[in-house]
């Protein structure tokens, strides 16, 4: 006796709420479901259980086209399915693995990158469907998105309904990939996808020309992105920030008006007033650099390089940095000589959180 | 001229891509109707087109506007080749014929396509302008109303009930004609549906038309069916139940129809006129309790007397002959009914007086090529002969009408299996005639039937039992006799005293036949058929006895043949009837008693069976009040099995065999164990899985013992198809396989819906179908429902002190007065017998009227006991209550917009039904050349069903409503061909669309328990027991 065909159809669609159908295969589903321990609770045989899988794999599988474009599946007529649960479904869809998209942040959400899945899939432990899966959501939203005007996280959450959380984390993950930031090096594997979705989200509120909070005028600006790509004009005029280091005068009044202010408040200001200049120069330089698109893709490889690292060989406790950051971008403001300081705000402001959120071990 | 159609097309949206280049499609639609077409322009490059067209007028007879679907197709344009079909909506516009169904039809249609299924959608808006002129010569039967429900339905009243209609219509099946070698799938799909759409509704004017002619206005429990019966061509037939209903005006006034009858008591006068002898002689107010009382047994033993309630201007003993007079009457107004049959399976309250038990027939038919369709005798005949063989077996019972009546064929090949069952009844003629009171439902309680019992009193001649039967008096009143086992396939009634809660009982069984050809195969079938017959009655006989129940209820039997085996399946309710005796438990015997080790098997076999009694008992919460056998004066009869089942098979030819289901003289209740057979069919019995916790299920309406729902319900359908290992298939490996489908299915089901526990599955309809030699496909639909668990209990508890209480009470009063009353053998004579149709009835009156002279004596003796008069009143309010909690249950608060509830129900918990909008009666095609890219035959089926879901819900929100209750799938043919990588499906649905309003948006009484038992949709998994 051979089953040939086994359904169950209701007028509500049911939705799995663990939502398995999402990733692998119907086997490792039934798997993980008999290891959850839903045979013993609920007293169903393994049959009964593959057959519910089953279910959920096709309604699914139906269902999926539908998620593509998430407002289709509230105008839909062919499943019948409560609003909350429609939420969950859209939710479930859209979430992604850490480890997956840590493996993915900043890269080019293209066909070449969609062939490394094969590699990535054993690499993180996560299956090739499921991959492939968070991968073409990646990219479908950057593809909607690419060309929208207006703020980033509306756009996402306007054509996908997505929750506030998890549109703020495709912003994220939209963002890096148009920006192509370096995120695989080495020596940023211990940052987590939080970290970046955290420096993104900064970033798109400052250094965007969103974050002007005016449309641009000139007509070949845009062709920008509001929200997506940094504002040119800022990061050209980052350059002008060079002279807090090329001018050796401005350089040590910095310096000794930070030395000053933090004096007995740091546990580790010897060694914050010797690394004083190389810290800076560090930091002025990334700003400088920013001009190139290859030093933006730099950036956090840069701040990693040039400031997390000497600060982490010293042994500065998270709070000095905080105390050092925010003396060090205040005390500009008393340099008489240095024509930028909104300029310096807007960069150090930023740049100030993302160091403070990178700074772990 | 009487009717000018017009239709708006408004817009699309979804459409799929037709054209490669530019991924858009330049759409464009057509409206047809009858032989007149409209197109609207060209939509150029979207996918969602707004077209806004002018109003398409159609100006046609209101025959045609019956009969035809209106047809839309949706195309897309292509300037250098023929234009693309992208789809087809056909709306039915039935409803909006008669007034107060729905005025327009507006709304999203699903665009469907044979081939491709749904794609996309279509706003469409149509409306009639019906032009009156009643006096010409009608062909058409515009303002009958249709409701699939087999109940009177809940906003209406039923003035009168007129009986049994039925109808057929046949032609050649397109899928057949030579034409179909030539033309595409689609096309031919199409002209199908397209046919079938135009039968039905040819159909159902031919019924509305029988319906005015017996001054009607509505068929109640109208069921159409279509035989597929391949080259010999296509059938389709319906029955129904004329009725006169009156619509209730304001949604306050109605009152459903398991009122509590305590109210109607206190309104009317309570001396009613069932024995005028009565009612001259005792006018006080303190007789009136007791006249309650009495009339319970003259409803049940003289049921001449009945009919007497109407001719409440005659006095005193010469009411006698008028009342004669009067019962001749109403006979011969239901004996002139060619059938009196009546399709619903639940009824107004005093409709039913007596339920003799099942009758059924079927007859084993060849096909033959329909020759000419205008005539379809043929058909016409064979359907004729079953009913009166129905009709006969009725008689036999004492009966003279059949309720919860149903008719439905099997076909494989040229053989085709035509079967009829249903209830025999004795009903109350109030109901049933013309010119009768108005406002029979503010008296139907003047009979005074005994509450909750007087369904089950026997209603033939206890001398002349139809069948061998052991009866005893009725654990309720005990005042008249009862059998110990009932079967019917009607509803439980709203008023039956049930003990504990009921559940789902199931007899399979399948039977290998030899592969023959017609006259040989034929044969072949008949022969088998009285021992599937005998084989499932037994199976259904243990099961309940397992249950430790004493009745059925719903009862449907399934007899599917295929080309080499023939598969039986009965589904039923099982339940605990107050007034019935306590079932036997089941004895196993073993034929060799000298061998030891046998012994001890089969003790522990019989061990096991008591155990499982017990546990059933404790399960089910049947815990009948204890009588001792002093009391109720009568001994408890020896428990032995007697069938209330009287059928009988017959060939084509006229030779009628007679089957006795009952074991004759041996003791049913022990089981032999002689052979392996009889070893499997205990094991088998003790196979039956119960539900898990948390779960209960039946196949009737409401679940006996729950009456406590919350708002949540999931209708669904689930279908199964098993491929058997064809090698030396046996018997007991078929039964095997068929039993370990059903049972497997059942637990995927309550696996599936274990979020929703506590809840029923109600309305449990399985559906068995051969679809090739070893292919087994079982189709089941139900709905499940939740309750609150807490208020279940509650209401049990009270509904046994109450069965007890009454028991006790009984006792003291009426020790022996029963006992007397039925040593007088003459008024025991509950009906003539079918054969004694010249009864004299003067005589007979004449022996009534000595036995009033009986009961007043009788009467005066127990008001002299000083009985506790109120006892009936007592009894009837707190099932009032019941009642009423049970309508007024807390909702939850999660309907949202454009939902559209489905429901093999009549009801929606926690709703009320305030419109009928007309009836659904869908038939959709799917075909696909591409199985394995469309997820294999589950991905094609899966997809189809949901979307004929989509698409009666989409009609239903288009005629305004937001639910369909009495939904039934009465088909599903799935035929496959995997090698082809094809596969074809027909599905044939129908339901009442309604409105409903959730009870808690109407002002209602303020509930006693406002205790909400919602279980937002969230949190569900959490629900476990």
């Amino acid at each position: 006796m051979t089953s040939e065909l086994d359904i169950f159809v209701g007028n509500t669609t049911l939705i799995d709420e663990d939502g398995l159908w999402v990733g692998g295969t119907v086997s490792d589903a039934v798997a993980l479901r008999v290891r959850s321990g839903i045979l013993e609770q609920t007293g169903a045989t393994a049959a009964v259980l593959q057959s519910d899988t089953m279910d959920h794999y096709r309604t699914f599988h139906m269902l999926e086209r539908l998620l593509h474009a998430p407002p289709k599946l509230l105008h839909q007529l062919i499943f019948q399915i409560p609003p909350s649960r429609q939420a969950l479904l859209i939710e479930r869809y859209y979430a992604f693995d850490e480890a997956f998209v840590r493996e993915v942040l900043g890269k080019k959400l293209s066909k070449g990158t969609k062939k490394d899945l094969d590699d990535i899939s054993p690499k993180t432990g996560i299956t090739l469907k499921s991959c492939r899966r968070q991968f073409d959501n990646f990219k479908r939203v950057f593809k909607v998105v690419e060309e929208m005007r207006g703020s980033l996280v509306d756009n996402i959450q306007q054509h996908f309904l997505l929750s506030d959380r998890l549109a703020r984390d495709y912003a994220a993950i939209v963002f890096f990939a148009n920006n192509r930031f370096e995120t695989g090096k080495k020596k940023l594997q211990y940052l987590s996808f939080g970290d970046f979705a955290f420096c993104a989200e900064l970033m798109i509120q400052n250094w965007t020309l969103g974050a002007v909070g005016e449309a641009p005028t000139d007509p070949d600006s845009q062709m920008d992105d509001m929200d997506m790509d940094l504002d040119k004009e800022f990061l050209q005029d980052l350059k002008e920030l060079k002279v807090l280091v090329a001018d050796k005068d401005l350089l040590d009044l910095h310096k000794s008006l930070v030395c000053t202010a933090l004096r007995g408040k740091l546990g580790v200001f010897s060694e914050m007033e010797a690394n004083f200049k190389n810290l800076s120069r560090g930091l002025v330089n990334v700003a400088a650099k920013l001009t190139h698109n290859k030093d933006v893709r730099d950036l956090f490889v840069d701040l990693v390089e040039k400031f997390v690292e000497p600060c982490r060989s010293d042994h500065w406790p998270l709070n000095d940095v905080r105390l050092f950051l925010n003396q060090y971008s205040a005390s500009v403001h008393s340099l008489d000589g240095f024509r930028h300081q909104a300029l310096w705000d807007r960069y150090m402001g930023t740049l100030r959180g993302c160091l403070l959120r990178l700074y772990h071990d | 001229m009487p009717g000018k159609l017009k239709v708006k097309i408004v817009a699309g949206r979804h459409l799929p891509v037709m054209d490669r280049a530019s991924d858009l499609t330049d759409a464009f639609v057509e409206v047809k109707f009858g032989n007149t077409t409209f197109k609207t322009d060209v939509y150029l490059k979207s996918l969602n087109p707004q077209w806004n067209s002018e109003w398409f007028k159609f100006e046609v007879d209101d025959e045609d506007l019956q009969d035809e679907p209106l047809q839309i197709t949706v195309l897309d344009h292509d300037t250098y080749s023929a234009n693309d079909a992208i789809g087809k909506v056909y709306i039915d516009i039935d409803p909006l014929l008669y007034s107060e169904a729905a005025t327009v039809i507006s709304g999203w249609f699903p665009i469907y396509d044979t081939i491709h299924g749904i794609r996309g959608e279509i706003n469409v808006v149509v409306k009639v302008d019906l032009f009156n002129d009643l006096n010409r010569f009608r062909q058409s039967s515009c303002g009958v109303k249709f409701f699939c429900t087999t109940s009177i339905p809940k906003c209406y009243r039923a003035v009168i009930i007129h009986g049994f209609v039925e109808e057929l219509v046949v032609n050649e099946d397109p899928e057949y004609q030579w034409i179909d070698r030539i033309r595409t799938p689609r096309a031919s799909n199409e002209a199908r549906q397209r046919l079938i759409s135009l039968m039905s509704g040819e159909l159902q004017r031919k019924i509305g038309l029988k319906v005015l002619e017996m001054r009607g206005n509505a068929v109640v429990g109208y069921l159409q069916c279509f035989d597929l019966e391949g080259e010999s061509g296509l059938v389709v037939r319906a029955i129904g139940t004329a009725c006169t209903l009156d619509k209730l005006s304001s949604p306050a006034a109605f009152l459903p129809a398991c009122n509590s009858p305590s109210k109607d008591m206190k309104e009317s006068p309570l001396v009613h006129p069932p024995s005028h002898g009565c009612r001259s002689t005792h006018n006080s107010p303190i007789h009136t309790a007791t006249g309650s009382r009495l009339t319970q047994n003259f409803s049940v033993s003289v049921p001449t007397l009945i009919y007497t309630g109407m001719g409440s201007g005659s006095a005193g003993k010469e009411g006698g002959p008028f009342k004669a007079l009067l019962r001749q009457q109403t006979q011969s107004a239901l004996e002139q009914r060619e059938f009196p049959f009546f399709t619903l399976t639940a009824f107004p309250p005093g409709f039913l007086v007596h339920v003799g038990g099942v009758v059924s027939a079927r007859s084993v038919k060849l096909l033959d090529r329909i020759h000419n369709p205008d005539e379809p005798e043929t058909r016409d005949a064979w359907w004729a002969e079953i009913r009166q063989e129905i009709k006969s077996h009725a008689k036999a019972l004492g009966c003279h009408a059949v309720v919860g009546y149903s008719e439905s064929t099997s076909i494989c090949e040229e053989v085709c299996i035509l079967s009829a069952s249903g209830t025999a009844a004795v009903l109350n003629p109030r109901f049933l005639q013309d010119g009768t009171v108005e406002g029979c439902l503010e008296q139907r309680l003047e009979e005074n039937l005994p509450i909750g019992c007087g369904f089950c009193h026997i209603p033939y001649d206890e001398l002349n039992m139809p069948f061998p039967a052991h009866l005893t008096y009725c654990y309720n009143c005990r005042k008249q006799k009862v059998p110990d086992v009932l079967f019917t396939t009607i509803d439980l009634p709203t008023d039956a005293a049930v003990i504990g809660k009921g559940c789902l009982i199931q007899a399979r069984l399948c039977r290998l036949k030899k592969k023959a050809q017609a006259e040989a195969n034929a044969t072949a079938i008949s022969n088998l058929l009285p021992f599937m017959e005998y084989e499932v009655h037994t199976q259904l006989m243990n099961k309940l006895k397992l249950k430790g129940m004493n009745a059925l209820f719903g009862l449907r039997i399934q007899i599917t043949v295929g080309e080499n085996m023939l598969m039986g399946l009965a589904s039923a309710t099982g339940v605990y009837l107050a007034a019935l005796p306590t079932p036997g438990g089941i004895q196993i015997a073993g034929k060799t008693p000298n061998d030891g080790s046998y012994e001890q098997h089969i003790s522990h076999m019989q061990k096991k069976i008591n155990d499982t009694i017990a546990k059933n008992k404790e399960l089910y919460e049947i815990n009948p009040p204890e009588i001792s056998e002093e009391i109720i004066g009568s001994p408890i009869p020896e428990p032995r099995q007697r069938s209330r089942l009287l059928r009988s098979q017959s060939e084509s030819s006229d030779e009628v065999t007679e089957l006795d289901l009952s074991h004759g003289k041996k003791d049913a209740f022990v089981l032999e164990i002689d052979d392996t057979d009889a070893m499997e069919d205990v094991h088998s019995l003790l196979t039956d899985v119960p539900p898990p916790s948390g779960f209960y299920s039946c196949n009737t309406e409401i679940m006996p013992g729950i009456n406590n729902w919350t708002s949540e319900i999931q209708m669904f359908t689930s279908v199964r198809v098993i491929r058997l290992s064809s090698l030396n298939l046996t018997n007991q490996a078929l039964n095997k396989n068929f039993n370990d489908l059903c049972e497997n299915l059942l637990k995927s089901l309550y696996f599936k819906l274990r979020s929703m526990i506590p809840c029923c599955l109600c309305h449990v309809n399985f559906t068995v179908s051969l679809p090739e030699d070893e292919l087994i496909q079982v189709t089941v639909t139900a709905v499940a429902i939740t309750f609150d668990k807490n208020q279940a209990l509650q209401t049990t508890k009270t509904h046994v002190e109450k069965s007890l209480q009454r028991a006790s009470t009984d006792n003291e009063e009426l020790l022996q007065f029963p006992l007397e009353l039925c040593s007088d053998s003459l008024p025991s004579h509950p009906f003539p017998p079918a054969k004694a149709t010249s009864v004299d009835y003067s005589s007979f009156a004449d022996r009534c009227s000595s036995w009033i002279e009986l009961i007043k004596l009788k009467a005066q003796t127990i008001r002299r006991g000083s009985i506790k008069t109120t006892v009936t009143v007592e009894k009837a309010s707190p099932m009032g209550e019941g009642n009423f909690r049970n309508r007024s249950a807390p909702p939850c608060a999660n309907s949202t917009v454009g939902v559209v509830k489905m429901t093999p129900l009549s009801f929606i918990p926690g709703a009320k039904i305030t419109k009928y909008l007309g009836i659904i009666n869908m038939f959709f095609i799917r075909e696909t050349t591409s199985l394995r890219e469309e997820g294999g035959v589950s991905g094609f089926l899966h997809a189809f069903i949901a979307e004929v879901f989509a698409m009666v819900r989409a009609h239903v929100a288009a005629l305004g409503g937001n639910a369909v209750v009495s939904y039934i799938m009465k088909q599903c043919v799935f035929m496959e061909n995997p090698n082809k990588n094809q596969a074809q499906c027909l599905i044939n649905v129908s339901g009442d669309a309604v409105v409903f309003v959730r009870e808690s948006d109407l002002e209602v009484v303020p509930t006693q328990q406002p205790t909400a038992n919602c279980q937002p949709l969230c949190t569900e998994g959490e629900v476990t027991t």
